[in-house]
């Protein structure tokens, strides 16, 4: 059994002088080296779960252990931010430093790493997202996708086990989002780094091992991709939309095309399309 | 508007000035000021302004970007030369005429008057020129650290300018697309008189403040997220240390100004 990364207990929250919580008794478990989603529509608490999940917020019920620390437990913040790293909607809010490589150190200047030990650390980082040759570069020169990947390097560089992406792809162009995805897919495979991401970008939800879906503070619904998917008019009551593909597979399988269950990406559908012309059978 | 986006006046070139140790710039600085306030005699100046020509030199800057910091300063220091021509006591009379009188000891105390502001800019533009801001606000912060026994805060200080600079091309890039959006709506940011001018940017400054305070609340989350708390227990990347070349610098410094008080005594 892989260890427990998230593990959220009867978690409910709610922001000072509102009168509704805004996350209301969610439970949930992450385990290491996973890659889950979790999807909603605006104002459906998802964010504010996000920042449930590494101690800038504290359950007003309920707990939230991450490694197995408390994130109530004041003794535990640094150690719990730095092995649960977390990336922002807003690429330009995040840099803190005025050149790419100062703002990757920053995260390591905060934890007291010894400047001998950063260098490597920051080129390696820089590296792993892609971006090692605009290290000297000033971040406004960088374009919204370059910008989300310094802010992966600068939480990479800190060596944590899991890394929480709070819509880190809602402010960017559609390169720029292809980029930031691929990257994140490639650290929780290569670096068995656990992501929890954060999202209302049903396309990308499909590519995640396992999807949880909020609405007005609630855990509605659960499960593989492939499952959530396939049933289009269950989505629609909770006001989400199949991705385009996994819609077309339902509405071909209506009108009696042999499509297999679980097709949600493009690729997917047209290995499925051409099996079925080569087949026999196909007409 | 955004074509050239240079933080303070920074020349990035690679030079001897350039690789000095920034906190013994700043402290090469402020001697070279103090230095600049001694002499009493005209002469003295001459291997002050030999000081800076070879500084110059050495800092691979074009010297006629040295004298560009000077241009805005043109009016004051005219300002300051005539007045003191005019109303300083003195002697020997020059010229006496109604009430105007010109004496040579004021003609001589108004030319020092400017060549001191000259200088004073001089050596200042040559800091800020071969220091990049983010380097002065580093080596001004391990300069006022011991004054954090007295809880005065310096971590924090250099922090917030850092950031200020960070953030200097983001709300450039924000107020202008704001402008655009603006006028694209009928604002009139160019015509009429000043008042008019000034009450045309309320639109403008108005989201401008609201979306900079959003970032803040933002930026703060993203750096507490990040561990960020506070100087304490901190390291650093760049680790200030000083080379052959620093002491060198001081030592010189240190001449010049004994030099100059010397000079005072004898000439």
């Amino acid at each position: 059994m892989p260890d427990t990364i998230f593990d959220v207990k009867n978690v409910s929250f709610a922001y000072e002088e509102a009168e509704e919580n805004a996350v209301q008794d969610v439970s949930f478990s992450v385990p290491e080296g996973a890659f889950y989603a979790i999807l909603g529509q605006n104002g459906s608490g998802k964010s504010t779960l996000a920042k449930l999940l590494n101690g800038l917020y504290l359950p007003t019920e309920g707990t939230v252990h991450v490694c197995g620390m408390d994130t109530a437990d004041d003794k535990h913040t640094w150690d719990i931010r730095s092995s649960a790293g977390m990336v922002f909607q807003n690429p330009d809010n995040q840099i803190v430093a005025t050149i790419v490589e100062d703002d990757v150190a920053f995260g390591l200047e905060n934890i007291g790493v010894p400047a001998k030990e950063m260098p490597v650390r920051i080129e390696q980082a820089l590296t792993d997202v892609g971006m090692l040759a605009f290290k000297e570069r000033a971040p406004h020169t960088l374009s919204g996708g370059q910008k989300q990947r310094i802010a992966i390097a600068g939480i990479l560089a800190m060596q944590p086990r899991a890394i929480i992406f709070d819509e880190a792809t809602a402010m960017l162009d559609p390169q720029g989002r292809k980029e930031v995805f691929s990257a994140v897919e490639r650290l929780n495979k290569e670096k068995n780094i656990t992501v929890v991401w954060i999202t209302h970008f049903m396309e990308e939800a499909a590519r995640c091992q396992h999807v949880f879906i909020m609405e007005n503070g609630k855990m509605v619904l659960e499960g593989a991709p492939k499952d959530i998917f396939s049933d289009p008019e269950r989505l629609q009551k909770l006001r989400l939309d199949a991705p385009p593909v996994a819609g077309l597979a339902h509405r071909l399988r209506q009108s009696g095309m042999p499509l297999t269950d679980g097709i949600l990406t493009v690729e997917e559908m047209v290995k499925e399309v051409s099996a079925l012309c080569k087949s026999p059978s196909g007409k | 508007m955004l074509n050239d986006i240079t933080l303070g006046q920074y020349y990035p070139v690679k030079s001897m000035v350039h690789s000095l140790d920034p906190r013994v710039k700043i402290v090469l600085l402020i001697l070279a000021l103090v230095t600049v306030f001694l002499p009493e005699n005209m002469l003295l100046y001459i291997p002050i302004a030999a000081f800076i020509l070879l500084t110059a030199r050495l800092s691979n800057v074009p010297f006629k970007l040295l004298l560009k910091g000077i241009k805005p300063l043109r009016f004051i220091l005219i300002f300051t030369v005539v007045l003191n021509v005019f109303f300083l006591p003195g002697e020997t009379v020059w010229l006496e005429w109604e009430f105007i009188r010109i004496t040579k000891e004021a003609v001589l105390t108004a030319i020092m008057f400017g060549i001191r502001l000259v200088l004073l800019v001089m050596f200042s533009s040559l800091l800020t020129l071969t220091t990049a801001p983010v380097a002065l606000t580093d080596g001004l912060e391990r300069l006022l650290s011991p004054l954090a026994k007295i809880r005065f805060p310096a971590h924090e200080m250099a922090m917030m300018m850092t950031i200020a600079l960070r953030f200097i091309p983001t709300l450039l890039e924000e107020a202008d697309k704001i402008m655009k959006a603006q006028s694209a709506r009928g604002a009139d940011f160019e015509s009429g008189n000043l008042m008019a001018r000034a009450k045309a940017m309320v639109p403008l400054l108005v989201p401008l403040f609201v979306s900079a305070f959003r970032r803040a609340g933002d930026l703060a989350m993203a750096m507490e997220a990040r561990c960020y708390h506070g100087g304490k227990g901190r390291t650093r990347l760049h680790v200030l240390k000083m080379k052959r070349n620093d002491y060198l610098a001081l030592l010189f410094m240190a001449l010049l100004l004994a030099a100059v008080i010397v000079g005072n005594r004898f000439l």
